[in-house]
């Protein structure tokens, strides 16, 4: 059973007063991962929203430890930290449980710049969680286009929409065999409450994807970020599974898209209430172009359905 | 009371055996020519339960270093190694640490540049990384390699500065040597344990360079730029201390070789400053009163030290094994004559560069650079 909001732990990990955008769909996260996480951890960023909204030197707008790392490197600072704490309790010079090492870090991070680092870390299964709020940009330079990016979506460098479309991250980092991977988004948060709640208990590398609707990139109004989280899993361009050792699971609502028990609604509401996707489907052939974002999708979820069916 | 052990060795083991023995937490690693030997036998070493360390096995050595700064930033001392592409990779990270304050040492096995590719030794590498906060030390032999690691240590911690020591490729660290292994008990005397004044705790949640406005971090520069001069004496200290406690002298900030009553000053770091005392001799039999200076230091800039060893109305040699690209010669002799400038009107300076991707630097040929010098 997923864990109701109204159940979610009182204690508060963001404190108030921070430097984020109204409906910030990462600063909502990072509330919810507070909870499951308690204050006993040490939290990496890389350049990012996540960054500038943690308040400036020498204020912090987060209840951890907060260590700021390059671009690219998520992955090999988090191997380091996690592995200076075991050493140093394997020597006595730390005492009671150990705190929990988690990045915090955006697509551009994961998908782009940081995925060398990421990869090589989920290789040799070092222990700490790596979260990635995927806002489908990079929003906090001013929204440019990264791999997380899907088909047709405006950027500043994707002017006309962008032609390719994203790549499947999560399913790149379960090829890794790392014990724990899950996908989440914020219109869901018991579900991804529980999901955080069992990564910190699992040893080894572990990754957690946050769909985060920017309403800045993503051009809606900001009183409308759960609204859109909401639909993006409801049209299937977001599926929430996660998979212990290997074995994919998906969650509701995204279950019943796979199983075929409920249709996936179609995806042209979902992207008309954005304004990112106006001048790709501008013009005559946009009807073609929503079925390209379409086949988009389905070709995914029909992946994704039959990979989930490999479990060796 | 156990006795020191000689033992024959090559300088990529004499630095290995300097970390194990200076018992760090962290050696994250990544292979590159000629530094590969010292992480091959690091992780030999804790594999074999001879060092209680973790070995991480990076995929770069942006990631190499960058490890090592966070498992400090953790608490832990640490160490990795690495030589030129590989340090030139580095690059931010080596921000990273200095501005970070923390107190990494890293080998940097001396290599040229890539393009074109060599494998051999010249100073490109670790020069170029001049203006990145480290402290950086030059070695001219192995045992002046494990001596150095550990007062590096030190000196790093007392600071909280990242260290760099740096030797020359296979003339160092491929080539076997007599290597005197203090006793532990004194390394250990000479070496406590690392007990960081602030590391990532939960107890204690503060922010690690986030973003500062002007005011702070303009400060936190000055700050690094003061302190960086102010290692200079904890150097020497570390250098005598580790004297009194191992009676082994490599110099302090420098290393002087028949300079009291030199007319003709050499002036050069690393392997060829060893085979120079070769030269230097060759000279004297040939009636030119020669003598050496070689700098151990050369970031921080030993310009006092330089300064008061330098005799009256010297001509100093500079051979540099590196290029200052848009001056005509090496950044050694820039960094003597900005010494000088105003202060030393005695001194002429002339420099060559030389031995430029591992070009062979024998005593007979740099003992006839320095007579062609003269004549100049």
């Amino acid at each position: 059973m997923t864990t109701s909001i109204k159940k979610l732990p009182d204690t508060e990990q963001v404190l108030s007063g921070n430097g984020s955008c109204g409906g910030c769909p990462a600063t909502m996260a990072l509330r919810i991962v507070g909870k499951a996480l308690g204050p006993n951890a040490i939290m990496l960023l890389t350049p990012s929203c996540a960054v500038a909204s943690m308040g400036m030197t020498p204020r912090l707008g987060y209840n951890w430890p907060c260590i700021n790392v390059c671009f690219a490197t998520a992955g090999s600072s988090a191997s380091g930290i996690a592995n200076a704490l075991e050493i140093m309790k394997e020597k006595g010079r730390l005492q009671g449980e150990l705190p929990t090492v988690f990045s915090w870090v955006g697509d551009g991070g994961t998908y782009d710049i940081g995925l060398q680092a990421l990869s090589a870390a989920a290789e040799r299964n070092d222990n700490f969680i790596h979260f990635c709020y995927n806002n489908e940009a990079y929003s906090n330079t001013g929204v440019q286009r990264s791999g997380a990016t899907p088909r047709g979506s405006f950027t500043t460098t994707t002017p006309t929409g962008k032609r390719q479309p994203k790549k499947n991250m999560a399913l790149l980092m379960l090829e890794h065999n790392i014990p724990y991977v899950a996908t989440a988004t914020v219109a869901y948060p018991g579900d991804l409450y529980d999901k955080v709640v069992k990564a910190r208990n699992i040893p080894g590398m572990k990754y957690i994807e946050i769909l985060a609707p920017c309403y800045l990139g993503w051009q809606f109004d900001m009183s409308e970020t759960v609204q859109m989280s909401r639909m993006a899993v409801r049209c299937g361009a977001w599926l929430l599974w996660e998979a212990e050792n290997g074995k994919i699971s998906f969650n509701n609502p995204s279950s019943h898209i796979i199983s075929g028990k409920k249709d996936p609604v179609p995806v042209d509401e979902y992207l008309m209430k954005q304004g990112r996707f106006n001048r790709f489907l501008k013009g005559p052939d946009a009807s073609q172009r929503i079925a390209e974002i379409q086949n988009d999708i389905d070709r995914e979820i029909a992946f994704m359905r039959e990979r989930a069916k490999i479990a060796v | 009371m156990q006795a020191a052990q000689v033992i024959m060795v090559t300088g990529a083991h004499a630095a290995a055996l300097a970390v194990k023995s200076a018992r760090v937490d962290v050696v994250p690693g990544y292979p590159i020519t000629p530094q590969t030997s010292i992480m091959e036998a690091l992780a030999a070493m804790v594999e074999n339960d001879e060092l209680d360390a973790r070995f991480i096995p990076v995929e770069g050595e942006h990631s190499a270093l960058v490890a090592a700064v966070a498992a400090s930033a953790a608490g832990a001392r640490v160490f990795t190694a690495t030589s030129a592409n590989g340090l030139l990779y580095m690059h931010e990270v080596l921000h990273m640490a200095s501005g970070g304050r923390l107190p990494v040492v890293m080998c940097n096995v001396n290599r040229g540049i890539f393009a074109p590719w060599t494998l051999w030794a010249d100073h490109q590498d670790s020069f170029a990384q001049r203006d990145t906060g480290w402290i950086q030390y030059h070695c001219s032999s192995n045992q002046e390699v494990f001596n150095t690691i550990l007062q590096a240590f030190r000196v790093a911690e007392q600071v909280n500065i990242p260290v760099m020591v740096n030797f020359d490729g296979f003339a160092i660290s491929h080539c076997l040597m007599p290597l005197t292994v203090p006793p532990q008990e004194d390394i250990d005397r000479f070496l406590p344990p690392y007990q960081p004044e602030w590391r990532l705790d939960p107890a204690h949640p503060s922010s690690f360079s986030n973003v500062t406005n002007a005011p702070e971090y303009a400060v936190f520069r000055q700050m690094l730029s003061r302190d960086i001069l102010a290692s200079i004496p904890l150097v020497k200290q570390a250098a005598q201390e580790y004297k009194d406690i191992t009676g082994m002298w490599d110099g302090d900030t420098i290393d002087t070789y028949r300079l009291e009553d030199a007319e003709v000053v050499a002036l050069a770091v690393n392997s060829m400053a060893a085979e120079l005392r070769l030269s230097i001799d060759i000279l004297r039999e040939q009636g030119i009163k020669a003598g050496l200076l070689r700098p151990r230091l050369i970031l921080p800039f030993p310009a006092e030290d330089i300064m008061e060893a330098l005799p009256r109305n010297a001509q100093v040699m500079v051979l540099d094994r590196n290029y200052n690209f848009g001056h005509n010669g090496g950044i050694l002799a820039s960094e003597l004559k900005s010494a000088l400038f105003g202060r030393r009107s005695d001194i002429t300076v002339k420099n060559r560069v030389m031995g430029i991707g591992g070009l062979d630097l024998t005593r007979r040929f740099m003992a006839a650079e320095i007579r062609a010098m003269m004549d100049e």
